[in-house]
């Protein structure tokens, strides 16, 4: 039933996840699921939730209540450093580029999780910028090319499903355009890819499906082929 | 008499030498220091007792078991590097979570219950660790003479110091290391297993502070409050060279050595003191310290 080609499989599924930072309260309750090879997106304003949901996944929240299932695997109890293991790749909004390692070495840094990740000329052929500036100091480069530095990094790994955290904030359109086309191909490679994004003409094209985020909790479930139909409801959650 | 700036020359050297060997005590000190401090944010109080401990751990090794010097130079840090794995696991792993400051306050505890019990067990006298009969005797330079095993003491830490710097610098080990004192967060969601690092950082610093401990015991003698004195000092180094930085660290040791060396050539009276007003000067210049990254 995980066969690699099974479409109907779930490779993430949450139920009624809570978590917490300290005191706070921040997940009220969320179901969601991801499909084997769909792309799917969180969209909401700034603190309703989605970035939590992502560290919620990888556990680096406070405490959190709830199940999590990974490739069919519940994870509610797992340790941070299990997780990674299951073939997820984290991708932070802030990208996370250490300035302590050069290009190179920030790319090889994450242990690899599973055998068939993608190599390095693979990713530098993807990223040609990388190579070239391969022996900067990480955070030297561009904001841009920092991003494509972070998810090149998972990418390596051989994480299978991806989680990426507002991953075309602050870029210039060319860069945002890039990728997005980097997107499309690992979706037809098969990755699975869980997306926060605040840009919704970026997100909405590539994504099979959207989440809509409020105040900790999932309102509305959006499909491609719905998007026109309930454009009123994204208006109103979104604010565009 | 062949002169140096005023001072006879086998004054100069001499007091050159001595710097030198204090300075690579100071080096290799605040070198775990700022490893430590580095990945675990803990300022480490009981730096000094545990150099206290490598220093006896070596002198028990001998007079109980007849282990010798170059077994000890092994089992010493090894055994001290152990008791600082279960420090972290049992204790400091408790506190993590809260402000680091209470790292600082257990380990200053910790150092002086370590400190308190050998005096207890052993008095402050202090004993005597012979010099291995390898090292004994010296070589007269024809300026200088100089004792074998001083120059081993020096050339011990440079070589530790400058593999502890490689391997933190060039291997992926210390690449993890050196991401794990960014960001350990992301490490651990990388699939680093990051509590077990910060273990191994504490136990391999603590154990670096023990072999200072056995290369002092043949020099200065085994006692109970050996590491408090020098610590205080080390710690003048450690913001001399700014906080957590390696070559910081091991650089500034041998500075600062130097220049109490030095010190004690040309104006005795201020030997005691000249670090703390090089440590002065810096704060007040380069707050961050000489090596040290922002403000």
């Amino acid at each position: 039933m995980t066969s690699a080609t099974d479409k109907s499989f779930e490779d993430l599924r949450i139920s009624d996840l809570h978590s917490f930072y300290g005191e706070s309260h921040i997940l009220h309750g969320i179901d969601l699921n991801v499909k084997r090879g769909e792309l799917v997106t969180l969209l909401g304003r700034n603190g309703s939730g989605r970035s939590t949901t992502l560290k919620s996944i990888m556990n680096m929240v406070g405490k959190r209540t709830g199940s999590i299932m990974i490739n069919g695997e519940e994870t509610i109890n797992t340790l941070p450093h299990h997780i990674a293991r299951l073939g997820v790749g984290f991708c932070p909004e802030e990208r996370g580029i250490f300035a302590s390692l050069n290009v190179e070495e920030n790319l090889l840094l994450p242990p690899t999780v599973r055998s068939d990740g993608m190599s390095l000329d693979e990713i530098y052929d993807m990223f040609p910028n990388l190579l070239e500036r391969r022996k900067s100091v990480g955070t030297r480069l561009s904001g841009g090319e920092q991003q494509m530095l972070a998810m090149a990094r998972i990418l390596r790994t051989g994480a299978r499903i991806l989680l990426l955290d507002e991953i075309t904030e602050g870029l210039a359109p060319v860069i945002v355009q890039k990728l997005a086309e980097v997107l499309e191909k690992l979706k037809s490679k098969g990755l699975t890819i869980l997306l926060v994004e605040q840009n919704f003409r970026f997100a909405a094209p590539i994504a099979d499906r959207h989440y809509l985020m409020e105040h900790g909790q999932i309102v509305e479930e959006i499909r491609k082929d719905e998007l026109e139909s309930k454009q009123e409801i994204l208006n109103t959650y979104l604010g565009v | 008499m062949t002169m140096i700036f005023g001072v006879p020359a086998a004054a100069f050297y001499g007091q050159l030498l001595l710097g030198l060997i204090n300075g690579a005590f100071y080096a290799l000190l605040s070198l775990g220091l700022a490893v430590i401090f580095g990945l675990l944010k803990i300022i480490n109080f009981s730096h000094g007792a545990q150099y206290m401990l490598g220093a006896f751990a070596a002198y028990l090794l001998l007079s109980v078991l007849g282990i010798n010097y170059w077994a000890a130079l092994f089992l010493a840090p090894l055994i001290v590097g152990l008791l600082g794995v279960l420090i972290e696991r049992y204790l400091l792993r408790r506190i993590a979570h809260i402000d680091h400051i209470y790292g600082l306050l257990l380990t200053f505890g910790l150092a002086l219950v370590i400190q308190g019990t050998f005096t207890n067990w052993f008095g402050v006298s202090g004993s005597r660790y012979p010099v291995p009969e390898l090292l004994q005797g010296g070589i007269n330079l024809g300026f200088m003479f100089l004792p074998i095993y001083r120059a081993w003491i020096v050339v011990v830490a440079l070589v530790v110091c400058f593999g502890v710097w490689f391997m933190i610098e060039k291997t992926k080990l210390g690449g993890y290391l050196r991401a794990g004192t960014e960001n350990s967060a992301l490490m651990q969601a990388f699939g680093v297993n990051v509590p077990l690092l910060v273990t191994l950082t504490y136990g391999f610093g603590v154990g670096l502070a023990a072999l200072g401990g056995v290369l002092a015991a043949p020099v200065y003698s085994v006692s109970p409050d050996m590491g408090s004195n020098l610590l205080i000092v080390v710690f003048a180094v450690v913001v001399i060279g700014g906080m957590g930085s390696i070559v910081g660290a091991i650089l500034t040791g041998l500075l600062m050595g130097i220049v109490e060396g030095l010190t004690k050539v040309y104006y005795p009276e201020a030997s005691n003191v000249v670090i703390f007003l090089v440590m002065i000067i810096v704060l007040l210049v380069r707050p961050a310290g000489l090596f040290g990254k922002g403000a």
